[in-house]
């Protein structure tokens, strides 16, 4: 039996549920509950089939009129899957929902364990844990803030767009920032999406023009976010805007600058085209960049260099529009809600040296052929190699930093399809024969096996192996002068010698280089790839661990356009949610810092994640912001003479706890 | 005068500046004298163990043991003053917290009596000759008290009523305690007569203390020409401040050392070590594991600069407690 009584005022009812049969097929829930019963406090201890059933939860509210109950314990599942529902029942019985406690038996037993006998102690283990805990339980209140009404959506790419666009268009103010000089992302730089083949640019510009003239976007482009301040529903932004050289406002587009620059002839890599062709120091990414603004590049042009350009192009701009002084600029804004489109960034098929990228002329990664093939691109659609020629045939390598142990694990998803989409364009563009070497053919989508199919009607090869080698080392006379990939053909069991004009590498997807850094800018999580992590992966699939940001597109893992842009959609619907709601609960788990017991010495201050505690230098002690704390602990661990504290995690709570657990009695309750 | 109130001062394992600190008192020790009847203070008078049980029990008001209990004859004549008088303080650190002995906690009884009787370098014991509890000579009887396998701190031997921390406590802390207990007007029992906040709040270098302490490493007191304005973490000397009672008014440190922690921690913490580690270990500069073992390989006796006054009330080691024979 448990201690000598208690103080007279703590009333406990404890609930086990069966969970069905998850639960009580596992731990006794019979002897749980009669055990908990035994012990000091514990007034009511029953179990029942459902807890967080309707007659569940009545139950418990029942209970707290009839025998004035005033803690509640709930024997079940995780906390994440019910505790809401709980508190929530509980606050319906008329007491404060902080004085309920929650044991995960399913996740922490019935679900892991195999034997009867340990499972069920192993439940009155925590069950007592619990008992001894909610003595020190304290009735809490729950904050409110208020949800700014405004957005940031950060990256341009094709799902920053269709998020910033569905705003938007519900009447919500929306900042889009993108760090290069135009919306558009990798989607603009395709030539045809698969399975449909329409054309990239054909639906991707006019939603970008869209974008530029929406009357509730405000859009940055050439700026980077520089710093995150706040909370959910109450962040401040800093964003750095590059200068340009260019005054937005009176800039139109007209190019005739660029006509002009003493530089007759680009001579720097185009970044657009991948370094296909050259561009100007003062160029625009591509004609349909959005905005139609020039930019100058600092680096290359010779006024910046020696200060003694002719500067042919300000004589050329008739709006005046050229301003060599211009400086960086930071804005500060508000806004309620973030929505991260950062992107992905290609494979670096020069991690893949086998394959010859870099070495051999005459090998492209598919992001390049997609600029080849481009009517716009750097040879007016014509397929010219980088040695003049043009293809005869050409090998496709899928699976170039996917499913490969030694570069990424993951499968990229999209290469199979644009493998394939590219097969056609590159026979469509010079009848070429095409070799596709694949490890599986991964057609998954909607209309994507018919696309398949439609490709082998095409007369397109398929050789299922992965690629060993790329190598210009010819045996027999048919080989000179050829590229010859080296692959074991698995279906027929032989290694083959394939020599081909064009080898184009299928490159997957990694996350963006400096992901990690926007990760704790944003203060969210990675997976172990180094994507963004969801909340969850099946049902909450846009939202992060951090209030009021949510990751769309494919910062959060590789994906083709439909996904991306339903991401985006679902993204701008979360973001809704909180707008319209207009205010958000906040858990009262907070840290607060007991003034008398503060000694002043600045420990906490500058290990808090989100700078939610600052000095009042008059009383020489730390005081933390509730609204910015998430209650992570991380002050009340750091805090050397225990002045601070947290709400629902305080030190009586938990060291009751696990006196409960290790079968001590707590002195404060027994 | 038989209306004084009764006072004894009592010891066990210590090193005798508690007892100092009473003489520290300097001329308000007459005052004292003049205030109390002194029945028993083995440093300064004459009492033996027999007159203290000659007396009626509870009729001392207040016995100041210091020292911690190492042994079986401080384990008994801790409890002969507890039965003896109505309160009872641990005087000093070792009684308080442990002490500097119960640094002796990191090993058992046989690991140190076979160092100091048999491997210690200045040793010659071929016969390893060690202390016996009972010993026949020349047809007499000597006996030794029992060394126990661990250190105590006082109040894990008998209950204790309050406490004055330090090494030794501070005359002026004494003094007040005193005035206290002769007013009658008792604090909560349990209490420890000093203030319940960290020393940066009365540190006279509190106003240069930085927030992010950025550690590479942390130097020794000797290495260095000390700044003496300057708050020591923030010159790379390991405090023990933050995390370390008040009271003391900062005495190493206007004498440019450290903070050693003989105060024992705030009442809010479980483990004095513990607590200060969390809150160095956060401003280490590296971020990487290397660098941060390197900053910390730094440290080179941790336990005696973490738990200098406090390993036997700590939790570390706690399994030895099982066995105090």
């Amino acid at each position: 039996m448990h201690g000598n009584g208690y103080n007279g005022t703590v009333r406990i009812g404890f609930y086990i549920c069966h969970c069905g049969h998850n639960i009580a097929s596992i731990v006794d829930v019979k002897a749980v509950a009669e055990y908990i019963k035994s012990l000091s406090g514990v007034v009511v201890s029953s179990e029942y089939k459902y807890m967080c059933s309707d007659p569940g939860q009545e139950l418990i509210q029942k209970d707290i009129k009839e025998h004035s109950l005033n803690r509640i314990i709930v024997a079940s599942c995780s906390p994440l899957l019910h505790e809401h529902t709980f508190r929530t029942a509980v606050e319906k019985g008329g007491l404060n929902p902080y004085y309920f406690q929650m044991v995960n038996i399913r996740e922490n037993v019935s679900w892991v364990h195999t034997d009867m006998k340990a499972a069920t102690e192993k439940a009155k283990d925590l069950a007592r844990a619990a008992v001894q805990r909610v003595f020190h339980h304290k009735s809490l209140e729950t904050k409110h803030v208020k949800i700014h009404p405004d957005v940031l959506i950060v990256g341009g790419g094709i799902a920053g767009i269709h998020a910033a666009l569905t705003l938007a268009n519900a009447g919500k103010k929306v900042y889009l920032v993108e760090r290069d000089p135009t919306i558009g992302g990798h989607m603009a730089m395709f030539d045809k999406t698969f399975p449909t083949l329409d054309c990239a640019a054909c639906i991707l510009t006019p939603k970008m023009s869209q974008v530029k003239n929406h009357p509730n976007i405000t859009l940055w482009t050439y700026s980077e976010v520089a710093k995150v301040d706040g909370y959910v529903g109450n962040y401040k932004i800093s964003v750095r805007r590059k200068p340009r050289y260019i005054i937005e406002g009176l800039c139109v587009g007209c190019m005739d600058c660029i006509e002009k620059c003493v530089y007759k002839e680009g001579k720097t890599p185009d970044e657009f085209n991948l370094g296909l062709s050259k561009r100007k120091p003062i160029y625009i990414p591509f004609p349909q960049a959005t905005p139609q603004i020039v930019v100058i590049d600092p680096e290359t042009c010779i006024e910046f260099k020696s200060g003694r350009c002719k500067k042919t192009c300000v004589e050329a701009c008739d709006r005046k529009a050229i301003d060599f002084q211009q400086k960086e600029e930071i804005k500060e804004i508000e806004v309620g809600t973030i929505i991260l489109t950062t992107g992905y960034q290609p494979f670096d098929a020069s991690r893949v040296p086998f394959y010859g990228y870099g070495k051999y002329p005459n090998v492209y990664t598919s992001l390049e052929v997609e600029r080849l093939v481009n009517a716009s691109g750097p040879t007016g659609g014509e397929l010219i190699l980088r040695d003049g020629r043009h293809p005869k045939t050409v090998g496709i390598i899928h699976c170039v930093g996917s499913r490969d142990k030694n570069t990424n694990r993951w499968c990229s998803r999209t290469c199979c399809m644009y493998s394939l989409k590219l097969a056609h364009l590159l026979k469509e563009h010079t009848d070429a024969e095409v070799y596709n070497f694949y490890i599986d053919i991964r057609a998954a989508g909607k209309s994507y096996e018919e696309f398949y199919d439609k490709l082998l009607d095409e007369n397109v090869h398929f050789i299922r192996g992965r690629v060993a080698e790329v190598s210009d080392w010819a045996v027999r006379p048919s080989e000179e002068g050829k590229l010859i990939i080296r692959a074991e053909d698995t279906l027929i069991g032989i290694v083959r010698r394939v020599p081909v004009d064009m080898v184009v590498l299928a490159v997957g997807m990694e996350p963006q280089a400096d992901s990690q850094d926007v990760r704790r800018m944003f203060n969210i999580s990675c997976s172990t790839e180094g994507f963004f992590l969801e909340r969850h992966p099946k049902l909450a699939p846009v939202d992060t661990f951090t209030d009021g940001i949510f990751i769309a597109g494919c910062c959060q893992g590789p994906k083709d356009i439909p996904d991306s842009v339903a991401q985006a959609g679902a993204a701008a619907a979360q973001a809704l949610i909180l707008i319209d709601s207009g205010e958000i609960e906040l858990e009262p788990n907070t840290a607060y810092v007991v003034q008398e017991e503060c000694s002043g010495c600045r420990t906490c201050l500058t290990i808090c994640p989100f700078t939610a505690i600052s000095r009042d230098e008059a009383k020489q002690k730390a005081f933390i912001n509730e609204a910015l704390c998430k209650g992570c602990g991380t002050c009340v661990a750091a805090c050397p003479s225990g002045a601070i504290k947290q709400n629902l995690f305080e030190d009586e709570m938990i060291f009751s706890e696990i006196d409960g657990l290790l079968k001590m009695e707590s002195p404060a309750c027994c | 005068m038989p209306d004084k109130p009764k006072v004894a001062f009592y010891w066990c394992a210590s090193c005798g500046g508690c007892e100092e600190s009473v003489v520290d008192l300097a001329e308000s020790i007459l005052d004292v004298v003049a205030a109390v009847d002194i029945v028993m203070w083995p440093v300064a008078m004459d009492f033996k163990k027999k007159d203290v049980e000659a007396m009626a029990d509870g009729s001392i008001l207040v016995s100041l043991v210091n020292g911690a209990v190492r042994t079986s004859e401080q384990e008994e004549m801790a409890k002969l003053m507890r039965k003896k008088s109505k309160l009872i303080i641990a005087y000093g650190s070792c009684a308080h917290t442990g002490g500097i002995p119960g640094l002796a906690n990191q090993f058992g009884r046989e690991e140190l009596l076979r160092y100091i009787y048999e491997e210690s370098p200045s040793t010659v014991n071929p016969q390893k000759t060690r202390p016996e509890l009972k010993v026949i000579a020349n047809g007499s009887t000597v006996t030794l008290p029992n060394f126990f396998n661990i250190v105590r701190a006082l109040d894990q031997v008998i209950d204790v009523d309050y406490y004055l921390p330090g090494c030794p406590p501070t005359p002026k802390l004494l003094k007040q305690a005193l005035e206290v207990l002769l007013s009658g007007k008792l604090p909560e029992k349990g209490a420890v007569l000093a203030p319940d906040i960290a020393l940066c709040d009365e540190c006279p270098k509190k106003d240069t203390k930085p927030s992010d302490l950025k550690f590479t490493e942390f130097k020794r007191p000797h290495w260095m020409q000390i700044d003496p304005k300057v708050c020591l973490l923030a010159q790379g000397i390991l405090c023990m401040g933050p995390a370390t009672r008040g009271g003391c008014e900062g005495v190493c440190i206007s004498g440019n050392m450290p903070c050693t922690g003989c105060f024992g921690p705030p009442s809010r913490i479980k483990d004095q070590g513990a607590k200060i580690l969390s809150a160095l270990a956060s401003q280490v500069e590296a971020k990487d594991e290397k660098g941060i073992d390197e900053t910390l390989a730094t440290i080179p006796d941790p336990v005696g600069t973490f738990y200098r006054y406090g390993l036997p009330v700590s939790l570390l080691r706690r399994k030895n407690f099982n066995s105090t024979g």
